[in-house]
């Protein structure tokens, strides 16, 4: 597998460019939370964002709505029928940032990954991906692995066209981050999706930042950025809140800026060179996890 | 001439010279020159096993074996369908059952067709609801006495528990409400469905009810489903020569009479492939003998109505059955020596179902036709080879994954007397809970396909040439344009009845007009130079 870089996007802001951009990542990872403080940064930096859920528990914008209010794309459908508004499911968040949830059925019955399908589409025929949104980024917040077809949806052709992984440094982890990229791989070939990716949220293991990086290198990506453990992180969820939100000022807040510059200004989209199960438990061994 | 078994060797290859290694190999398997050597054995069919990908197969899905041939003869239980809209729209009245409501069940739903119509919204939030609800509004306005409720294959996707909500209904409405698991998906073709029916109604129908007709010799006719009215014409002969049938599987059928089947004396299987299954469940639990008939074809009737007059051995039924026979033959006689001057010779080719293509060989030879190939669309080895190959049939996953049940003898209802006269029978050489199967009867040198496909179809077409061919509507007008008329024997194009004597007579004229019609002859297509 070769590695294709994308045309490097523009470098002047004064030509509106909309990117699309899913976020995958092992369940638990902290996929919502890292989406949601790098958007508020976004927004701090006057990007107009649009943050989709993608998973059936309709919590990936909480912290920017301060709660879990509104109603679910899915909820909305089935209620109101024909009738849906574009202002029904889409409502505004922190700094003005557009919040939507998909949505689904409750855990053990129906199918979830339809619903991610029948969302997304309800979302593009009510507009939300028009012109007049205005729109600097969507973001895609999806659940966990890729599971089934619903899953991945977001990265479909027309859909996202940059994917950014969080992992941490534990084994599952990166298999998870692995796999994903297997996914991209398929779905690169038929559509234009892209890795932009490897977001590190630490969990202190050692050498963390060294084994992601590698991990990154030998994806054919970047690590954009080690977003250190810090317990503000939960302070701030406590209050329903971002970091930024909460306490702008505090050191987390500019791990996130940091964040949310790098991705803003980030250039290297490759088609990822998965590796192999040995290959990736070697690399753990390679930095002395298993010593 | 073609029976020349080198050439149909030839012509076997020729077959699946077009095919991948892997496939040709696969299909070289289930394309067999006939064969019989001592004991009936006949050459090995690999049968029941999965359609390669890219091959244009006859065969349905376990949802239309389930529904559609199973359960769908029988008038007043609700067949409710969980699904989206086309399985059940597509799915509506297509078999051509025929039934006669009567004064104790009036009711006809055969008509109807019910469905949940799943949308968008049942399949992500699950479709338990919905099914409840139609379970409710459908005995709200028809007050069946029961309703079966059919899985399509988004169900099994999301996994809706159709078992579940019928248990509960039921509770709600009092009345017998069963499910099946008959996903289209599941199995190798609608094979799977029939075993699933089998299942569903031993477990939740049969054995319910506890009056048995009146009546002296009372039997249940299994694998008959009424196409055309063929059921009509067996039920007159059983109450001519004075046979009460208790219970029918499932052609012009009730309820009542599945409730009560556990009563008969004795269980006549026609079609073995599709419901050999419960007459095994009824012998294990009640007691019940069962043998093979066949009401296709006036010399099978003949035999099978003398072999059910040997099993009572009672003169008075004997003489009935006699006078019958011979009422009837008379008919017959008179309709073959019409029509087989002009049908001698001919040959027929059969691709259908899991019984008929052997059933219908006799018809075919009562007319002095051969016939020179045939095949079923998803039968098991045990129907081309014979119940004693039932040993060595290779359990495969595809199988496995159907429910076996396991049957107990129930000590209340069991009737040891006709057990005892089944022993009594057999010692004097009367065969039981057997089917010798297609090719044993079949001539040396004819060419058995299993599955076959519309390649091999066509090539059959060209280098055999036969009189006529019998399949099913999707293979009838791709065979008719070689100039080969194509009956169907799953609906009987628009005829029929065929069972029985007059059944018999019917068939003999309706293959005269196709086969000796002139319009085949002036059958050219226009690109053909």
């Amino acid at each position: 597998m070769t590695t294709a870089v994308l045309e490097p996007k523009t470098e002047e802001k004064t030509e509106k460019t909309f990117r699309k951009v899913a976020i995958y990542g092992k369940g638990g990872i902290g996929k919502s939370t890292t989406t949601q403080n790098t958007v508020a940064a976004l927004a701090e930096m006057g990007r107009k964002v649009m943050v989709v859920g993608c998973d059936p528990k309709a919590d990936s914008t909480r912290l920017l709505l301060g709660g879990l209010a509104q109603r679910t794309v899915l909820d909305s459908l089935r209620e109101e029928g024909e009738d849906l508004e574009l202002d029904d499911i889409l409502k505004p968040g922190y700094r003005n940032t557009l919040c939507t949830e998909s949505g689904g059925p409750e855990p053990g019955v129906g199918c979830a990954g339809r619903g991610i399908i029948t969302s997304i589409n309800m979302l593009e025929q009510l507009g939300a991906y028009e012109d007049e949104q205005d729109l600097d980024y969507a973001f895609y917040d999806v659940l966990g692995d890729v599971v089934c077809g619903g899953f991945a949806m977001p990265i479909r052709e027309g859909k996202a066209e940059e994917i950014y992984i969080v992992v941490s440094g534990e084994m599952m982890a990166m298999y998870a981050a692995n796999n994903i990229c297997k996914g991209i791989v398929k779905f690169a070939e038929a559509g234009g999706v892209r890795l932009g990716g490897l977001i590190c949220n630490s969990r202190n293991v050692d050498r963390e930042a060294d084994l992601i990086n590698e991990l990154a290198r030998k994806l054919g990506t970047q690590m954009i950025h080690f977003v250190p453990r810090n317990n503000d992180v939960q302070r701030a969820e406590i209050k329903r809140k971002t970091v930024i939100d909460w306490d702008e000022n505090c050191e987390q807040a500019s791990e996130y800026r940091a964040l949310a510059k790098a991705i803003d200004e980030n250039e290297l989209f490759v088609v990822p060179t998965p590796l192999e199960i040995e290959e990736l438990e070697s690399l753990l061994i390679e930095f002395g996890m298993f010593n | 001439m073609t029976t020349d078994p080198t050439s149909l060797e030839a012509l076997k290859e020729e077959m699946v010279a077009a095919y991948p290694k892997k496939v040709a190999k696969k299909r070289a398997g289930q394309i067999v020159v006939n064969d019989i050597a001592e004991g009936e054995v006949v050459p090995e069919v690999k049968a029941n096993t999965r359609t390669s990908p890219g091959i244009i197969t006859q065969r349905g899905c376990c949802y239309a074996g389930c529904k559609g041939v199973v359960l769908g003869p029988t008038r007043d239980i609700i067949n409710l369908v969980h699904g989206p809209i086309g399985c059940s729209f597509y799915a509506w009245l297509t078999r051509r059952n025929q039934t006669r409501p009567t004064d104790d069940s009036p009711e006809n739903f055969i008509n109807y067709m019910f469905s949940t119509d799943m949308q968008d919204g049942e399949i992500i939030f699950g479709g338990e609801k919905k099914l409840a609800e139609a379970i409710r509004e459908a005995y709200d306005i028809f007050k069946p006495k029961a309703i079966g409720v059919f899985s399509t294959c988004p169900v099994g996707l999301i996994g809706d528990d159709v078992h579940t909500v019928s248990r509960q209904m039921s509770e709600e409405l009092g009345i017998n409400i069963f499910g099946f698991s008959c996903e289209g998906y599941k199995g190798v073709s609608q094979s799977a469905g029939h075993h699933i029916a089998n299942n569903q109604l031993f477990k939740h129908v049969i054995g319910l009810g506890d009056e048995a007709p009146e009546g002296e010799f009372k039997v249940n006719l299994l694998g008959e489903y009424n196409i055309g009215g063929d059921a009509f014409v067996i039920e007159d002969l059983f109450e001519r020569a004075g046979i009460t049938l208790c219970s029918s599987f499932s052609g012009n059928s009730s309820i009542a009479q599945f409730e009560r089947s556990h009563l008969a004396d004795l269980n006549l299987v026609m079609c073995h492939r599709s419901i050999n299954y419960i007459a095994e469940m009824i012998e294990e639990k009640y007691g019940t003998p069962w043998f093979k008939v066949n009401f296709i074809g006036a010399e099978g009737t003949a035999k099978s109505l003398r072999k059910i007059a040997d099993y009572f051995d009672d003169d008075t039924l004997r003489e009935n059955v006699e006078k019958v026979i011979a009422e009837e033959m008379a008919k017959v006689e008179e309709a073959t020596a019409t029509y087989r001057p002009k049908l001698e010779g001919k040959k027929a080719m059969l691709f259908v179902g899991g019984s008929r293509a052997h059933h219908y060989q006799d018809l075919f030879a009562e007319i002095g036709m051969e016939t020179v190939s045939a095949g079923y669309e998803f039968a098991h080895r045990d129907d081309y080879e014979g119940r004693k190959v039932l040993d060595d049939i290779k359990v495969d996953a595809d199988s496995r994954n159907i429910e076996e049940l396991t049957v107990a003898m129930d000590e209340a209802n069991y009737r040891p007397e006709n057990a005892a006269l089944k022993e009594k029978r057999a010692s004097e050489g009367m065969e039981f809970s057997d089917y010798k199967g297609m090719m044993p009867e079949m001539k040396e040198g004819t060419l058995v396909v299993d599955d076959i496909s519309e390649h091999e179809t066509e090539l059959l077409l060209k280098r055999v040439k036969p009189d006529i061919f019998c399949a099913g509507i999707k293979e009838k007008y791709g065979v008719q344009k070689f100039g080969i008329p194509c009956k169907q024997l799953h609906s009987y194009d628009y005829g029929g009845p065929y069972a029985g004597f007059s059944g018999a007579v019917n068939f003999y004229r309706d293959i005269d007009r196709m086969v000796n019609a002139t319009v085949w002859k002036h059958l050219k297509a226009p690109w053909v130079a």
